[in-house]
């Protein structure tokens, strides 16, 4: 079929166009560091050589790997994580500067979040040279399942277990803290995505439809009660609501991909009213975030964070105090949990709606890798790893501004945290792995029978 | 496996767009509701670090911002601070504001919406923003014969003085003593700050509550001025007429009486109403409201401003005649109510809007503390003009009343306000409190009785004696002083 008149679509690898964003992204960065230090104390910071340097080395380091690993992946996904990880960096940098003329015990961060950045580029680097074809994890997918159950679990052993601010989510290793749900987090997705390209013509096969609605048979509803009760046992024993959430979201909805039956997705939004209904009734802290959301002027003492956050978001404006020129610092953990709301404050609401878009072309590339995948289990990876980013940044952006209450999630890329930063940097290597896949040319053996070039599979 | 994937994309749109609106509404429509509320530090900060516009009194500024060398940038500054403190209220890093400074930070930070043409030029000529002042009606030599009038009764005294213009409703003096130091509450040693609120909150004086708006208490004797207005207006009462005199009066099938101050006698048995206002005869004003009736003295009352809060400059609690709307006062009830006793509680200023209203030919005008209005470059956003708020009494039944009130000062309990050379009018006051306080001394006048300049109304609630000259004695001076301030 390689007529003039029907043309095929011949795969172009557009490394071109990702080099040129990738130097909008690196000025969007670099300038704002500059513009921190002017907008501060009117002069550019001292690291604006070296730490710009370093950053946009890294950043351009993982453009050569790309190219060389990874030639016909997404030409869009890596600008995007570096402008929002640059932007980022320089907000947790701009919190320091008010940390410290506050005369705050806290901080610095900045400088642990630019290595945490390195080591996540490294690794992204990593997963791009030593995965080089996405289907050999469903190899594994029962090993990763395993370990995403060891790595749910670490948290609540002792020893290594170590609870702050009230939730069990954080292993201590020496010095180093590091929250495993993240790394759960792919760990699960390549789990579900294996097994269901396994079962899901079992799960799909066979119901009865009530009220117009499919319903998996009672057998089937096994796994998701399975994924339903361990995500209540993070919120029971580890009080981390925001995980929960995530894990169960996570889970739903690659059920729901797998088998094409909305009916998962009602019987998930029941379980989800039913495990809400039973944390709030079972939990106070999660009672104090409902009614927090609802009024959080009823007890402006315990909601001191997301009313001074509000505040912040609410002096912001449309156009924001500017970089430097606000006073993130003041709302607590305006550095990690809360950047968003401090992003909102210095860029204001314009500056928000810039990050949000940029979350929501990561989530576009990501859906449209899925939908233009040509294998299931990459398929389902992609469509996992994509709608569990955008749930994330659903529910903490959400919480900042009160739209949903607050759960304890970070925003992606953007807030202090060495285990957040780095999982997220492999769920992009893994990404846009499954994307190199998807627009690669199809290898010359299949030119030989020039009519199944037209069949259409569906997958 | 691509029809699922197209809905996940619709539902991650749907969380997009709800993201994008919710942070509009949060940053846009429900900003400046944000900034606006208490305890905010951003625009406490930034309020802070601003050059605030000045509260003005005749011309000069009684608050204003002077730059430091902090991070702060200026300092809030009140010349005189106790004199004016009820009025002003206080400009505090910790503990917000009060006062004028709350109800008008609007523009005295230049954040009003008014001011925003100004503000859009200091940003393009890159200067920093600028406040609004504000010039108040007060009349510094009133204010000041007030406060030393209170001043001299002691340091223990608790009190409060309110004058005000009758035909304007322009409010010439307030003071409210025990009174505090804004400065303490303004500086930017956040510690002293601190230890200066403490100690001002522990103080049972309550130095921080402005008593010429705030404090509602049984306005005794005063009160019947407004029976009085209920007779002349309802009944046809006059001057010369007939009322109940003797030692008590008594009611029905009842034991109890109610008895003069005292238990003296008014001057026999029926006595005239004027003879009756000039000695204060309960027994007369208890009777009288009986015949007037709950509901008639209830409207009088409410036509001089009971029962809605007066001022919109400042935090003031309504007046009122009964503790609930809906209360039926039995006989005796009513008769005390009469006397301003039993539920009737009236701030000072309401007395004075009762005192200035019968001397403005019986038209309730409006009370105002702020005159004028400005921007930063002194041109007028706003000027206030007397407004009209009711019609209390007609302008002959308000004559009669007022030239009752006359003969309270010339020959009655009201002598220690008279002035020589002008003609006052005024009445006594003296209202039980709790068992074994102190009653509170009243004291409400106006003058000049031809052209009435000045209505004023003076409350001790410390006062030592318990006749009913005691209203006179304690409140009847200071009132002759600050009539002649004005006067002057």
């Amino acid at each position: 079929m390689s007529s003039p008149l029907n043309p095929v679509w011949i795969p172009r690898k557009r490394r071109g166009a990702e080099l040129g964003l990738l130097v909008l992204a690196l000025v969007i960065g670099i300038g704002s560091y500059a513009a921190v230090g002017l907008g501060f104390n009117g002069q550019v910071p001292s690291g604006i050589y070296t730490v710009g340097g370093i950053y946009a080395l890294v950043a351009l380091g993982a453009h050569v790997a790309v190219r060389r690993f990874a030639a016909y992946a997404d030409p869009v996904l890596l600008p995007l994580v570096v402008a929002l990880n640059g932007i980022g960096l320089v907000m947790i940098y701009r919190i320091d500067l008010g940390l410290d003329a506050a005369g705050s015990p806290f901080g610095p961060f900045a400088q642990g979040q630019l290595r945490w950045t390195v080591l996540g580029i490294l690794l992204f680097v990593g997963v791009l040279v030593l995965i080089r074809d996405h289907r050999r994890l469903q190899q594994y997918t029962y090993t990763f399942g395993l370990g995403a159950l060891v790595l749910l679990v670490l948290p609540i052993l002792p020893v290594i277990g170590n609870a702050k601010r009230g939730a069990q989510i954080w292993i201590q290793l020496g010095p180093f803290s590091f929250q495993p749900a993240e790394a759960a987090k792919i760990a699960l997705a390549i789990f579900f995505a294996g097994y269901l390209v396994a079962k899901r013509d079992a799960l799909a096969l066979a119901g009865r439809r009530v009220l117009g609605v499919d319903l998996p048979r009672g057998r089937d509803l096994g796994p998701i009660l399975v994924g339903w009760l361990a995500s209540i046992g993070i919120l029971v024993f580890q009080r981390d609501l925001g995980s929960s959430l995530l894990f169960f979201g996570l889970f739903v909805v690659m059920l729901y991909v797998a088998t094409e039956r909305p009916g998962w997705i009602v019987v998930g939004g029941l379980l989800f009213a039913a495990g809400s209904w039973f944390g709030y009734t079972a939990f106070g802290h999660v009672r104090d975030r409902f009614d927090a959301w609802l009024d959080p002027w009823a007890d402006p003492d315990r909601n001191y964070q997301i009313i001074t956050a509000l505040y912040g978001l609410g002096h912001g404006g449309l156009l924001g105090r500017g970089w430097g020129q606000g006073s993130p610092e003041i709302t607590p953990f305006g550095f990690s949990d809360f950047i968003l709301s401090s992003i909102g404050e210095e860029l204001g609401l314009a500056g928000f709606m810039a990050v949000l878009l940029i979350y929501g072309l990561i989530v576009e590339r990501g859906l449209r890798i899925a939908l233009t995948c040509r294998d299931a289990f990459g398929k389902l990876l992609a469509v996992g790893l994509t709608v569990s980013f955008a749930l994330q940044v659903f529910v903490v952006a959400g919480g900042v501004t009160r739209l949903i209450p607050l759960t304890g999630l970070t925003a992606p890329f953007l807030a202090a945290g060495g285990s957040s930063i780095i999982m997220n940097w492999i769920v992009v290597a893994l990404l846009l792995r499954i994307s190199d896949q998807t627009r690669r040319p199809t290898p010359a053996v299949a030119a030989i029978g020039v009519d199944d070039a037209t069949q259409v599979v569906k997958l | 496996m691509n029809k699922p994937i197209r809905a996940m994309a619709v539902a991650c749109l749907v969380m997009f767009l709800a993201l994008l609106l919710n942070v509009n509404y949060v940053q846009f429509i429900q900003a400046d509701d944000l900034n606006e509320r208490a305890g905010n530090r951003r625009v406490i900060d930034e309020q802070f670090s601003r050059e605030r516009g000045a509260i003005i009194v005749d011309g000069e500024p009684i608050a204003q911002s002077v730059p430091v060398d902090d991070k702060w940038q200026f300092q809030r500054k009140y010349t005189e601070p106790r004199l004016y403190a009820p009025v002003t209220g206080y400009f505090s890093y910790v503990y917000d504001h009060a006062g004028i400074e709350r109800s008008y930070n609007s523009i005295l930070s230049g954040s009003d919406d008014r001011l925003f043409v100004n503000r859009m030029i200091d940003v393009i000529s890159n200067d920093q923003p600028k406040g609004g002042s504000v010039e108040l009606t007060l009349d510094p030599a009133a204010q000041k014969a007030a406060f030393d009038g209170l001043a001299d009764l002691g340091e223990q005294t608790r009190g409060a003085v309110v004058a005000l213009d009758p035909q304007s409703g322009q409010i010439l003096a307030m003071v409210s003593q025990p009174t505090y130091n804004p400065n303490r509450l303004a500086s930017h040693d956040l510690d002293k700050v601190t230890s200066a609120w403490k100690r001002l909150n522990e103080d049972p004086a309550e130095p921080l509550l402005n008593r010429a708006t705030q404090t509602t208490l049984p306005p005794g004797s005063t009160f019947k001025t407004v029976t009085a207005a209920a007779g002349i207006e309802d009944l046809g009462l006059e001057a010369d007429d007939d009322v109940k005199g003797g030692r008590a009066l008594g009611f029905p099938g009842m034991d109890y009486k109610l008895p003069n101050q005292g238990g003296s006698d008014c001057g026999g048995d029926p006595i005239s109403f004027e003879r009756a206002l000039n000695v204060s005869c309960n027994v007369s004003f208890g009777w009288l409201a009986t015949k007037v009736g709950q509901e008639k003295l209830t409207e009088q009352a409410e036509a001089f401003g009971f029962g809605r809060a007066l001022l919109d400059d400042l935090p003031n609690a309504p007046s009122r005649v009964t503790a609930d709307d809906d209360t039926e006062l039995e006989a005796p009830q009513l008769a005390q109510t009469g006397i301003g006793q039993f539920e009737v509680a009236a701030t000072p200023l309401q007395m004075a809007v009762v005192a200035g209203a019968i001397a403005n030919d019986g038209v309730v005008m409006k009370p105002q503390l702020v005159r004028t209005v400005r921007a930063p470059n002194l041109s007028i956003l706003q000027q206030n003009e007397p407004e009209e708020l009711e019609r209390a009494m007609s302008t002959a039944d308000a004559r009669e009343l007022r030239s009752m009130m006359v003969s309270v000062v010339e020959k009655g309990t009201g002598a220690p306000a008279r002035i020589p050379g002008v003609a006052v009018g005024g009445k006594t006051g003296t209202a039980e409190s709790a068992e074994g306080r102190p009653p509170y001394a009243w004291f409400i006048g106006f003058a000049p009785a031809s052209d009435p300049q000045v209505a004023v109304a003076v409350l001790v609630e410390s006062a030592q004696n318990t006749t009913d000259i005691a209203g006179g004695r304690l409140g009847g001076p200071i009132a002759r002083s600050v009539m002649e301030a004005v006067l002057r």
